[in-house]
């Protein structure tokens, strides 16, 4: 009886977009969270030329200061119920709920980012077009792919127990810091940023391309051994 | 050890941060038994059932289920063996419909069977479009037990599975039981309600202070 | 290790004390020569004297970093998962904080002196800094509890995703720090003219500080499975108190 990876993939993505449809977490908690954090750079930074500068950086922190709570959260949903522990005494496949976690994570980090890009716009006063806007949509594609993996196999291992939560930032940020550094100089390469050239942002793209693929197939591998007790 | 049995262990151990929860317990259980699991609270009841789905450790002795040898491996087993613990593992914000849907669906279950599970927990009709979180105890406990119906398991663990149901659940839940067996399951609950389970069962076992003291 | 065998004599063994005593006398070389014995450079005088201890403990917290990946793999690999493994992977984890942690400070005191500032984000440094971050992660992912086999499960995934990422982190910082050139000394160490004896004794703290290492490593992984063995014994203890709890 046992199901085959994909399906099971997209029942859990599907069922943790579900949940977020209803819940509306990420709508009415994380993006307001995430655009005031982008306000109150302004507020820190206070002079227009270096916030236009640094605007790809600050768009790349709010994410990531978002993500712990995104993972926390979509953990939440399962330990609140002993859901995660009944998915795997059915023996469901770790695989399939790593891909469904992973991609469901995915899809809210871009309606976050979407929204951080459009504050970034807007606030700091960068622009984007053409050959700028192909590379920023290839870059945000593969850092997310990456965070989301991330992000989901560490915060497999710190949902549940008590007192575990405290380590997820722990260990999730000094694994993040390759896409932090990666993302934003090819974000700053689009938004041609302190006379970067959008050339110049594909070497980084390419690095996240690497960093996505090597923990989508390390979570794969390890995301069963993580979440057992 | 033969193919009719579903429970070996002898003189099992397993631990909880570093406390003995079972202290050497040693129960056989054959195929289509239905067994009472009872004893006071404390006594290791619930850590049996984990132990025997393979969630937790167990680090002396042996302990074979279905064939399994769960000192070795404990996941293959998984597959064959339904849990009911304390918890239901369901999912707050979607319908009944919805959970039990997932569920069928990550099992590998049929509507037909998913639809048949449903309506024999009485959660079909219009019940089942309400969220879960929204529910009584005993509502989301029939919904918990319509996901464990789905993957119609071969070993059924239930932890007190008659807790805040009406009498017509408790009933309910005794029939799904019976007939459970009947059609080739073999079924362990640790169960409070002595009376009613001792009319279910086949046998009764008593554990205390992690071992098993006598069993009828 | 049986247990009576670690009880008998600590943790020290006849080849333990030979390289512990190579070790001493190794370091007490670097320490004559690295103070007295070695010329000053001629561009920073007597701070060199600082990379005397900076590049061999950055070559130790290396090492420690290489051991805990290949132990854990070993654990993993292995049919019976044997638990040497984890306690090693553990061991040179911890010990390999500590170097970490002096590389850290003596190139911060290095950077501090030679040009003022107390830290450079020179690619070595700056990776050098994430794994310790990271290990200390690794060291916290130990804690958590459990039994020793889930202990080591844990870890072990744990350490073989960080052998994935510290090099994809090392990569990114040296991408990046090539973005701002300034180009002549990106690490304190670039610019030396090493003499012979400046480079003996270098290498020979190397494998001193090396030495150091394994002894530290074997000896605290003893500790550990003396650990080990005296959860066991409690266990003991406690399955029979319960035992008679029922007979009562």
């Amino acid at each position: 009886m046992s199901m085959s990876v994909s399906r099971i993939a997209r029942a859990v993505a599907a069922k943790d977009l579900r949940i977020e449809l209803r819940s509306r977490v990420v709508s009415n908690q994380v993006l307001p969270f995430s655009g005031l954090v982008m306000i109150m750079f302004a507020f820190a930074l206070d002079n227009d030329d270096v916030l236009q500068r640094v605007a790809g950086g600050l768009v790349w922190l709010a994410t990531l200061f978002s993500l712990f709570i995104l993972v926390q959260r979509t953990f939440a949903v399962e330990t609140y119920d002993g859901a995660l522990d009944s998915l795997r005494v059915a023996g469901v496949n770790p695989q399939g709920i790593f891909i469904g976690k992973s991609v469901a994570l995915f899809v809210q980090l871009l309606v976050l980012e979407s929204v951080l890009f459009i504050a970034a716009i807007v606030l700091y006063r960068v622009n984007v077009n053409g050959a700028g806007a192909v590379l920023l949509v290839t870059c945000v594609m593969c850092a997310t792919a990456g965070l989301a993996f991330v992000g989901t196999l560490y915060g497999g291992l710190t949902a549940g127990a008590r007192g575990r939560e405290t380590l997820l930032p722990l260990l999730l940020l000094p694994v993040v810091a390759p896409v932090l550094i990666c993302a934003t100089r090819a974000t700053e390469s689009a938004f041609r940023s302190s006379g970067v050239t959008v050339g110049e942002g594909w070497p980084w793209v390419a690095v996240l391309a690497v960093f996505a693929a090597v923990f989508g197939l390390g979570g794969l591998l390890s995301f069963g051994s993580l979440i057992e007790e | 050890m033969s193919a009719n049995s579903v429970i070996n262990f002898v003189d099992a151990v397993a631990v909880y941060n570093g406390y003995p929860a079972l202290a050497g317990v040693t129960l056989s259980v054959t195929r289509n038994e239905i067994v009472l699991l009872q004893g006071p609270n404390g006594a290791g009841k619930s850590t049996l059932l984990r132990a025997c789905a393979g969630l937790m450790p167990v680090i002396r002795g042996t302990a074979n289920v279905l064939g399994y040898d769960l000192t070795v491996d404990r996941e293959s087993v998984r597959e064959r063996v339904g849990l009911l613990g304390h918890q239901n593992g369901l999912f707050g914000e979607l319908t009944i419909a919805e959970n039990v849907s997932f569920w069928s669906t990550v099992v590998g279950a049929s509507t037909q069977e998913r639809n048949a599970a449903m309506e024999r927990m009485a959660i079909d009709g219009k019940l089942a479009g309400r969220r879960v979180s929204e529910l009584s105890a005993g509502q989301k406990r029939r919904c918990a037990l319509a996901c464990l119906v789905v993957r119609r398991a071969e070993l059924w663990l239930l932890d007190e599975p008659h807790a805040g149901l009406d009498a017509k659940g408790r009933d309910e839940i005794d029939r799904i039981v019976k007939e459970a067996a009947a059609s080739g399951a073999t079924i362990v609950v640790a169960s409070h309600e002595i009376e009613r389970a001792q009319q279910l069962a086949t046998r009764t076992v008593s554990l205390v202070a992690g071992q098993v003291r006598d069993s009828q | 290790m049986t247990t009576e065998q670690l009880k008998l004599k600590g943790v020290g063994t006849p080849a333990t004390r030979v390289y512990g005593l190579m070790a001493l006398v190794a370091l007490g070389w670097v320490l004559l020569g690295g103070l007295i014995f070695t010329p000053e450079d001629a561009v920073q005088g007597d701070a060199v004297r600082i990379m005397y201890v900076h590049v061999p403990t950055a070559w130790v917290a290396y090492l420690a970093f290489i051991v805990t990946g290949v132990a854990s793999a070993c654990w993993m690999i292995g049919k019976k998962h044997s638990l040497g493994f984890d306690r090693v992977a553990g061991a040179s984890a911890e010990v390999g904080v500590v170097f970490m942690g002096m590389t850290l400070l003596s190139g911060s005191l290095w950077g501090r002196i030679t040009w003022g500032t107390f830290w450079v984000w020179d690619p070595r440094l700056t990776t050098t800094a994430f794994m310790f971050v990271t290990y200390i992660g690794y060291l916290a992912v130990r804690g958590l509890g459990g039994t020793a086999q889930q202990r080591a499960r844990r870890s072990s995934v744990i350490a073989l995703l960080a052998v994935l990422e510290i090099p994809l982190v090392h990569f990114s910082v040296v991408m990046w720090r090539s973005l701002h050139q300034r180009a002549t000394v990106l690490s304190p160490d670039g610019d030396i003219k090493m003499d012979g004896l400046m480079l003996f004794t270098l290498l020979f703290g190397v494998f001193g500080f090396s030495v150091l290492f394994a002894w530290l490593v074997s000896h605290r992984q003893r500790i550990m499975a003396m650990q080990d063995a005296q959860q066991t014994s409690a266990l003991d203890v406690a399955v029979s108190e319960r035992l008679n709890e029922a007979r009562a």
